[in-house]
């Protein structure tokens, strides 16, 4: 569940961003569309609760972000918050297994072989846990890093442009991950993108998902430069 | 998954950076802990064989020389004094003990010390094997020797002229071997002791015409050098005065020459303690670009380590624990490369019979080693993890 209310940021000496108010449901997903620039890293910046709004209100998951504290944040931010970057950033120096491992000692859990062999699993690489990321294809990567981002159950994935650079076919699966993984952990799934191809798939594709609705407002900029 | 494997991982992602800094840093502690054991053991050797001889007497000439020659048997002696002189200062009461010192003759390379049993119990030496000499033209071998030449009690040998080896050989005179003194680590272990009357024998039996002629070789007997033992540590102020004016003789106290003598060596120790500080300097710095890069190159990984949850401080931790591991595996190999050279230096010296350093000691000093070790990773891995720390996530968001 994550809801805004009149939610703006404003950059020093930047241009203040005013975002439109929105509702998602526990499960939902929500795309947020617009061209670069448009303030779409900046809204998840602030529901990952690493910004601070100007003003407004931003609940997610039944946290309202703004009165999480630095060090509260980074623990909250740790069991609520799945991410799937856009360059994924798996750690060259570290196996798939590793990869997954680290993510569970940045958030000072000791390592848990079932859930990372469980989380592998869940998306078919598995057998690929003792390669270098450097031995994986784009699509392997992708799950691996989807792997990582829901290895501790979040309630909320954050997924930066996770089609950018993808052909269609591969978007689409890539998309269909996206949704079925959020859908088996009841994850609240949000997708920041320019790729317009993302708002047609889900359109055609999720009405057959039952339980997701599709809240897929752009979000409504009103940038300006003070 | 913890900080300590993590680091290990990362450290090694880039193995070709990680060596060589590895080798900079340990080539630094290695030249620290050669100097730190060096000038241990010369320290230790010297002390040992000292074993409170408060004063040589010997012939004019360096006092540097006669401490070196008489004590450590390591240079060529200044001359030779008439025993009768010696006798006279038996005299003095300010000397307890007078251990008289007869050079001039080797046998393979290792010198034939005519001298007193007291030189023996000076220096608390024990028999492996034998007995003491009772007669003149009987031997006792130190342990290097025994081991060395082969030589064993029983057996009989012949000196040769000369302290360096290869000079005219004695051979109507030979040494009998009636014992064998145990390992004491002292400069014991490389003579050949006798009584002072055989050096004289042999040289007279040599040297002496007639019956008439050996008469006035006996009364013109000389000594090397006597080693002296006060009766109170107040003779250090006159006793040497007394012997340098008033007798053709001179008096070193060893105390003195050898601080000199350190002072000397200090030079060299303080020129490596240089070279070892350049060296630190420059694995420091090498150590700190690496870590600076790897943040520039790793502020990804790292901004995605915050936004996994991990908090700052574990991020500047993983930075910190990356150079402890290069401090502590360059510790290990400087350490054991510095003791390396010292046990082929300490061969090399046993070879050439010169003084004799023992491998493989662990002096407190050595501390000294991890602690600069310590503190150049520190230094260099400050900024690094500052840098680190204040990675910001929001960076992975915007890196397009």
């Amino acid at each position: 569940m994550i809801t805004s209310r009149q939610l703006s940021y404003r950059y020093v000496n930047g241009p203040a961003l005013a975002f439109a108010d929105l509702e998602v449901a526990q499960g939902g997903v929500l795309v947020l569309g617009g061209a670069s620039g448009s303030g779409k890293s900046t809204w998840l910046a602030l529901a990952a609760g690493l910004l601070q709004a100007s003003s407004g209100d931003l609940t997610v998951a039944g946290q309202a972000v703004a009165q999480l504290d630095k060090v509260r944040s980074d623990a909250w931010r740790a069991k609520t918050i799945g991410f799937l970057p856009q360059k994924l950033h798996l750690s060259a120096a570290l196996s798939v297994y590793g990869n997954l491992a680290l993510s569970q000692w940045a958030v000072g859990q000791k390592t848990d072989h079932k859930s990372i062999h469980a989380a592998l699993a869940a998306l078919g690489v598995a057998e690929l846990s003792e390669r270098k990321p450097s031995q994986l294809s784009g699509g392997q990567a992708q799950r691996v890093a989807l792997a990582r981002a829901v290895l501790l159950q979040p309630k909320v994935v954050l997924a930066d442009e996770p089609t950018a650079s993808l052909d269609d076919d591969a978007a689409s699966a890539a998309l269909d991950l996206l949704l079925a993984t959020a859908a088996r952990l009841n994850a609240t799934l949000v997708i920041a993108t320019h790729d317009s191809r993302i708002k047609k798939h889900l359109e055609a594709v999720c009405r057959p998902f039952l339980g997701i609705k599709l809240a897929s407002s752009p979000i409504n900029t009103v940038a300006s430069s003070s | 998954m913890n900080i300590i494997v993590l680091s290990w991982r990362y450290l090694w992602s880039r193995p070709l950076a990680a060596s060589l800094n590895l080798l900079l840093l340990a080539l630094g502690l290695a030249s620290i802990s050669f100097v730190l054991l060096v000038s241990q053991q010369i320290n230790r050797a010297f002390e040992r064989d000292l074993a409170g001889i408060d004063v040589v007497v010997g012939a004019k000439g360096s006092p540097m020389q006669l401490i070196l020659s008489g004590v450590f048997h390591i240079d060529a002696p200044t001359g030779n004094v008439p025993l009768a002189a010696v006798k006279e200062l038996e005299k003095n009461p300010q000397v307890a003990k007078v251990i008289p010192i007869s050079l001039g003759d080797s046998f393979r390379g290792f010198r034939i010390v005519g001298t007193s049993l007291d030189y023996i119990k000076h220096y608390d030496a024990q028999l492996a094997s034998g007995a003491l000499w009772d007669k003149p033209m009987q031997a006792v071998i130190g342990s290097q020797v025994a081991r060395q030449t082969g030589l064993k009690a029983g057996d009989a040998f012949a000196g040769s002229h000369g302290l360096g080896g290869g000079g005219e050989s004695h051979g109507q005179t030979p040494y009998n071997v009636v014992g064998v003194l145990a390992a004491s680590g002292s400069v014991l272990d490389r003579l050949i002791l006798t009584s002072t009357e055989s050096v004289w024998k042999v040289h007279e039996t040599d040297a002496a015409l007639d019956a008439e002629d050996q008469k006035i070789l006996e009364e013109e007997r000389e000594l090397t050098l006597a080693l002296i033992q006060y009766k109170t540590p107040l003779a250090a102020v006159t006793f040497p005065r007394f012997v340098n004016t008033t007798t053709e003789m001179q008096a070193a106290a060893p105390a003195l020459e050898i601080t000199r003598l350190l002072n000397m060596i200090g030079v060299g120790t303080d020129l490596l303690k240089a070279l070892a500080g350049i060296l630190l300097l420059t694995a420091g710095l090498s150590v700190f670009i690496a870590l600076w890069s790897a943040v520039r190159e790793r502020r990804a990984d790292l901004a995605l380590l915050r936004m996994l949850g991990a908090p700052p401080r574990k991020i500047a931790g993983l930075l910190l624990y990356e150079a402890l591991w290069l401090a502590l595996l360059a510790c290990l190999l400087g350490v054991l490369a510095a003791q390396g050279v010292m046990a082929v230096a300490a061969w090399a010296l046993q070879a050439e019979k010169s003084v004799v350093i023992g491998a493989f000691v662990w002096p407190i000093e050595l501390i000294v080693v991890p602690i600069v070790a310590l503190g150049v990773a520190l230094a260099a891995s400050a900024l690094p993890a500052w840098e680190a720390y204040r990675v910001s996530v929001f960076e992975l968001l915007q890196s397009r």
